[in-house]
């Protein structure tokens, strides 16, 4: 080929026309594309005053900060008792106190979890398009559940703390109303995918729409309904250990007081137990789960 | 019953069904054992049901009392109105936005490396990177709201520390899928960049970067859209953006300011969940 003129318009020619064309309209979207992103990160930079000034001073003081809440564990020391500065003890000298929080917060998202399935499980059935309701009765309950859902819990629950009060009741009912909202949607999912013709037996044999809800709908969609209501349980956890933050009762009040008295080793104490709570409960909710689907389905 | 009738149409004596009975008790319900099991199941529910609400002090009459106060904050909603200082929530809104837009970039960015540290084909050291995701396990554990309440005492009230706590606590996630998506990228084109001379940063470069770029869009898109909804009350505990106004007027009570700006948060966080569910469509193809 080198030693030959080639064709203006040979297919070659053209071939290379197009690639090259094709090579400029990529880079003008990589360059538009890159264009945009920076004008919204440096949008995003002002509006949020993230100056690297302020980033730059903020550094040192963000290092000093988390070096302060670790603990001053000692090696010698470790096991020796509370009075011993540098001991485990020392560090978790509260664990009684913490450890009935934790509890206490645990059985929050536990009632929390249950209200709010119970709630989404009432809800679910006019939501699911199948079950042969009225149109306009599944798009309320979905709308509905939509706007619970929606709504972070953090709001509800620092509604709920002017009208119940504060404690962990406003905590429980926010979590339940959010839970309400997230359940209902994935059970009426999970009814709308079932298998149909246990209901049209139901039916076809006399049965009210209520036992065929009962006996057809409810057996199919069980491993369904307990695993999802299981999984938000674990979620649950994680929301109920800050909700205390606005006041609503629960292992998050203490985190909120220890942090703004800047008590600091008590910081990544309570921390590391929340962790330690939260793995522990996925590992045993993650059985528990995979035995009972078992033992429904 | 039809139970009683037998495919021939005759009755089945009470003799009959006794011998059944005998021959599949599984079928005519549970047993007495099953039975007892399940009253003792349901009795611990209950006993566990009533000491919780006991203990969490939920008597009727507090429940009325508050959803009465909860009838009368619902009335004085509406309508919700913006107040007067509706550049505030404006401002607040967009900060929010700033703040989970940023966060998310941070995260993403930083996450890329330590996805290819963590990565079990491209990380060597197995001491390294098993330290590496124990790290990031804990940070994991960690909840945003935390972050956002350690950062505002570091670097003070205002949007830069919830910027500082969305990218902290993404940082970890976003690492961990980042690793497993390399971990499942298709070895022979590494295999054959390395085979034609590559260095092991153009093996990562040509060979890897190319398979996982678009899951790793697709995860910071959705860590944006699931942001945004966090950037809306980190400023609960301080933290800027919108969060902050609505607990202002909480504190003050003007019910129908908040009312207001619940539904510029649910409008906002929709409208981004749109707009990232069309830019994932048009950069990943589905």
């Amino acid at each position: 080929m080198s030693g030959m003129a080639r064709p203006a318009n040979g297919p070659v020619a053209r071939m290379e026309a197009a690639f090259c064309e094709l090579r400029r309209q990529r880079r003008n979207a990589t360059l538009l594309g890159g264009a945009i992103l920076l004008a919204c990160l440096l949008m995003a930079g002002w509006v949020s005053e993230f100056h690297p000034a302020t980033l730059w001073a903020g550094l040192p003081r963000i290092g000093e900060y988390f070096s302060r809440i670790a603990p001053s564990l000692e090696w010698g020391k470790l096991f020796a008792g509370t009075a011993t500065e540098g001991s485990l003890a020392f560090w978790m000298y509260r664990l009684d106190d913490w450890g009935l929080l934790l509890f206490e917060t645990a059985q929050m998202a536990a009632l929390a979890t249950l209200m709010g399935a119970a709630a989404g499980l009432l809800l679910a059935f006019p939501a699911a398009r199948n079950l042969g309701l009225p149109g306009w009765m599944s798009e309320v309950a979905r709308r509905l559940l939509e706007a619970t859902r929606t709504v972070p819990e953090i709001v509800f629950a620092l509604i709920f703390v002017w009208a119940f009060g504060v404690g962990a009741l406003a905590g429980i009912l926010a979590i339940a109303l959010h839970t309400a909202g997230a359940l209902g949607k994935l059970f009426a999912d999970a009814m709308e995918n079932i298998e149909m013709r246990p209901w049209e037996g139901v039916r076809a044999s006399g049965g009210s729409w209520f036992q065929a809800c009962r006996y057809a709908v409810l057996p199919a969609a069980a491993p369904d309904l307990l695993s999802y209501a299981m999984l938000r349980f674990e979620i649950n956890l994680r929301s109920a250990s800050v909700i205390g933050f606005v006041g609503a009762g629960g292992i998050g009040e203490e985190l909120y007081k220890v942090i703004s008295f800047n008590y600091y080793e008590e910081i990544s104490a309570i921390i590391l137990l929340v962790i330690l709570a939260v793995v522990c409960i996925d590992l045993a909710s993650e059985a528990l789960r995979r035995r009972v689907i078992e033992a429904v389905s | 019953m039809s139970g009683a009738i037998n495919p021939g149409g005759h009755r089945l004596s009470p003799g009959e069904v006794q011998a059944w009975r005998a021959r599949l008790p599984a079928a005519f319900g549970p047993s007495g054992a099953a039975r007892v099991w399940r009253v003792l199941g349901l009795a611990g529910f209950v006993a566990w049901l009533l000491a919780t609400l006991w203990w969490f002090d939920v008597t009727p009459w507090r429940l009325w009392n508050g959803l009465q106060g909860l009838g009368v904050i619902l009335r004085l909603m509406v309508p919700p109105s913006p107040g007067e200082l509706w550049l505030d929530i404006l401002k607040g809104l967009a900060e929010s936005l700033a703040m989970a837009f940023l966060g998310t970039f941070i995260a993403a960015v930083l996450a890329v490396p330590l996805g290819f540290l963590g990565a079990r084909n491209v990380a060597s050291s197995v001491l390294f990177r098993f330290s590496l995701r124990r790290v990031l396990d804990g940070m994991r554990g960690v909840d945003q709201l935390i972050w956002a309440l350690a950062y505002v005492r570091a670097v003070g009230l205002g949007p830069l520390a919830g910027v500082l706590a969305i990218a902290t606590a993404d940082i970890a996630v976003l690492a961990k899928l980042y690793a497993e998506a390399i971990e499942n990228a298709e070895k022979k084109q590494a295999e054959g960049i390395a085979a034609a001379g590559g260095s092991p940063t153009l093996v990562m470069r040509f060979g890897i970067l190319p398979q996982v770029a678009p899951i790793m869009l697709g995860h910071a898109l959705y860590f944006f859209e699931s942001n945004t909804r966090s950037a809306s009350i980190l400023g609960v505990v301080g933290a800027g953006g919108i969060g902050l106004q609505i607990a202002e007027r909480i504190r003050v009570r003007h019910w129908d300011e908040v009312a207001f700006i619940i539904i510029m948060m649910v409008m906002m966080v929709m409208a981004i969940d749109w707009l990232s569910r069309r830019l994932r469509q048009r950069l990943i193809g589905g």
